[in-house]
């Protein structure tokens, strides 16, 4: 079984993200750019259902500017395969890069998509849901376990949902968004790194694949929340009930 | 002309408390507002939905297929009743985010996630980069599939009106997905989301037994839900479902008190709302300190059991 991971290239999550001067969109130009920390998880857990021998080949894809080679070859040191960018310097919203993703799929004919299960710029938590959609497949999302029979046609997923977990039986093929809790991504090595130079890396276009990346929403303003106003600090336990009764009447 | 529909969020037994919030977004929008029930055995969710203020019209489903809330077969039917409507609505919690976009991918338009604020009817403003930004964006669909931040928008009453209620046809089960299994947290206090006041602890309280040992009793003071930082998760003090912040809830009390936590942007993104922050905790320059209306630098071990005798 071939597995894809789609793999966004966003700000760095160390770094606070600001609006542009005009407020019209986010300052990115000279800041740290990273691999979406959920999808380190989600190539960590295609990883290991390689080494379990679940499955036989890794591909990773990146839809956006070229500079998300980078992010590929990240994933390829970590131990993809091979990878697959689609070059635009179009913003992408999920619905496109769905559609992206579902034209590789056909062409690939993977057992399994591995995706993250938001990316933490926008936050949309929708491109792994659409993909499913688009495709007819099942969908999983917010895993945090995978449990794979060999030969099974189904693989049974447990979930985070609001108030605990819960356990899916899923058809394959299928869409699995992953959580915090699926597993801790390894570290490249400098070795691997060095590998994953080697490894192949196509580059598509939305174009070639015939793909509409139109986007359906217009982005009409930035702006930083309203700052909350700087609070204060009290001296003991008795001035922070007095306060909470009589100052802010909560309790 | 307006027409939304909104997707009730329920167990087939209650109606969640979120879809009382995302009503009361559909009102900001205004409009014809029909609410979907669609589950199993779910009569009393039904009941509960048609006292709901405001609504016009409430939808029945009462198929096995969409006993579990599963994604595959949910989304199915709400596609094949959207035609009718301009705007469809959900909560924003695990429920919502797990089928919403696949709704959206079949009726070929974008999803806006997660809104806090309601512009106009194709206009509304939704947080990104874990809060640090807002984005206000216009939706160019002919149907705009929304998910609502059910902090950022006050709850409808629960009784009021009187909708009536319209039966209609469920779909065949896909059979993609079943559950297996379900563990839930039982738990006799308020709904972390629905809370007036959140007792929230982080990696500062060290051990399972120290969260237990020292919250619990505060929380039963205060009448208030256990929160938890993702370290705090991460590190067994208490399960998933505990996670405030970017990748867990969101909430907005009215206290929300967090203890041995520092303060990191992704935790901030799930509290920063509240009207009330107080942070213990033993590092001055801590960021907490800079967003919590007052706090207590010191050691959690000796106050919060001072501060749980106080009340
Ligand atoms: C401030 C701001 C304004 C913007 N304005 C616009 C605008 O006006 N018009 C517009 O078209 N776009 C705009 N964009 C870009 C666009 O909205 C986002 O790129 C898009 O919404 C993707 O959402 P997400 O990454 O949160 O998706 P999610 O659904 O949260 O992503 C989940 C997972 O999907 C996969 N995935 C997502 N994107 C990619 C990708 N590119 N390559 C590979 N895998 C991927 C990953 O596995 C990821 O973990 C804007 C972005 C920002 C930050
Ligand atoms: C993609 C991504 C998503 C994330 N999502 C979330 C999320 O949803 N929610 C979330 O919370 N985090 C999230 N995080 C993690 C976040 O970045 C922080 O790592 C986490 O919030 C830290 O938790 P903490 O404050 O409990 O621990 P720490 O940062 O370790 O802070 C512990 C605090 O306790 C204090 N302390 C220690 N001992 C004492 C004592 N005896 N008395 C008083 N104070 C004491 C310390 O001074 C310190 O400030 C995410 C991270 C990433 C990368």
């Amino acid at each position: 079984m071939k597995v894809l991971v789609p793999v966004k290239r966003v700000l760095d999550y160390n770094i606070k993200a600001r609006a542009n001067a005009e407020g019209s969109a986010v300052e990115l130009s000279g800041l740290k750019m990273s691999m979406n920390p959920f999808d380190e998880i989600a190539v960590e857990a295609a990883l290991r259902l390689k080494e379990a021998g679940h499955a036989a080949e890794i591909i990773a894809v990146s839809c956006g500017v070229t500079a998300c080679q980078e992010t590929l070859r990240t994933a390829m040191a970590l131990g993809a395969d091979r990878s697959i960018l689609v070059q635009t310097d179009m913003e992408l919203e999920p619905l496109a890069v769905a559609k992206l993703l579902r034209q590789l799929i056909l062409r690939e004919q993977p057992g399994l998509v591995i995706c993250g299960k938001q990316a933490i710029d926008d936050d949309s938590n929708q491109t792994g849901q659409m993909l499913a959609a688009l495709l007819g497949w099942a969908q999983a999302t917010f895993a945090s376990r995978l449990d794979f029979t060999p030969g099974a046609s189904r693989v049974e997923v447990t979930r985070e949902i609001d108030g605990g977990l819960e356990t899916l039986s899923v058809a394959l093929p299928a869409v699995i968004t992953t959580d915090l809790r699926l597993n801790e991504p390894r570290y490249a090595t400098l070795p691997n790194i060095m590998k994953a130079k080697k490894k192949p890396l196509e580059t598509l276009t939305p174009q070639a694949l015939g793909v509409d990346v139109t986007p359906r929403l217009q982005l009409l303003r930035v702006a930083e929340p309203p700052p909350r106003k700087g609070g204060v600090l009290v001296s003991d336990v008795a001035q922070l009930v007095d306060k909470l009764k009589n100052e802010v009447k909560v309790i | 002309m307006t027409q939304i529909l909104v997707i009730a969020e329920h167990d087939n037994l209650h109606l969640k408390a979120a879809t009382r919030h995302v009503l009361s977004a559909a009102q900001a929008l205004g409009g014809a507002i029909h609410v979907l029930i669609a589950g199993f055995g779910c009569e009393s969710v039904v009941a509960s939905a048609s006292q709901l203020p405001g609504v016009e019209q409430v939808l029945h489903c009462e198929e096995a297929s969409l006993a579990e809330g599963g994604a595959e077969n949910l989304a199915q039917l709400v596609a094949t009743l959207a035609a009718e409507y301009t705007h469809i609505l959900a909560p924003a919690t695990a429920f919502g985010k797990n089928w919403t976009p696949r709704l959206a991918a079949l009726l070929d338009v974008a999803q806006i996630s997660d809104i806090i604020r309601v512009d106009g009817p194709d206009t509304f403003t939704r947080p990104i980069y874990a809060g640090s930004l807002w984005a206000t964006l216009r939706s160019s669909d002919p149907i705009k599939v929304v998910t609502v931040r059910p902090s950022a928008f006050e709850a409808v009453p629960e009784t009021g009106g009187a909708a009536p209620v319209l039966q209609r046809p469920g779909v065949p089960d896909s059979r993609l997905t079943h559950r297996t299994g379900l563990t839930l947290t039982h738990s006799s206090r308020p709904e972390l989301e629905a809370a007036r006041v959140v007792v929230s602890g982080g990696r500062g309280l060290g051990s399972a037994e120290n969260y237990q040992a020292l919250l619990e009793p505060l929380a039963d003071k205060l009448n208030a839900a256990l929160g938890a930082s993702r370290a705090a998760v991460d590190s067994g003090y208490v399960s998933n479902d505990y996670q405030v912040g970017q990748t867990g809830k969101i909430v907005a009390p009215d206290l929300y008190l967090a203890i041995g936590i520092s303060g990191a942007i992704q935790h901030l993104a799930g509290m920063k709302s509240s009207r009330v922050i107080v942070a213990i905790n033993k590092d001055p320059d801590a960021p907490i300190f800079g967003v919590a209306d007052y706090g207590l630098v010191g050691d959690l071990h000796t106050l919060v059991p001072a501060l749980t005798a106080a009340l």
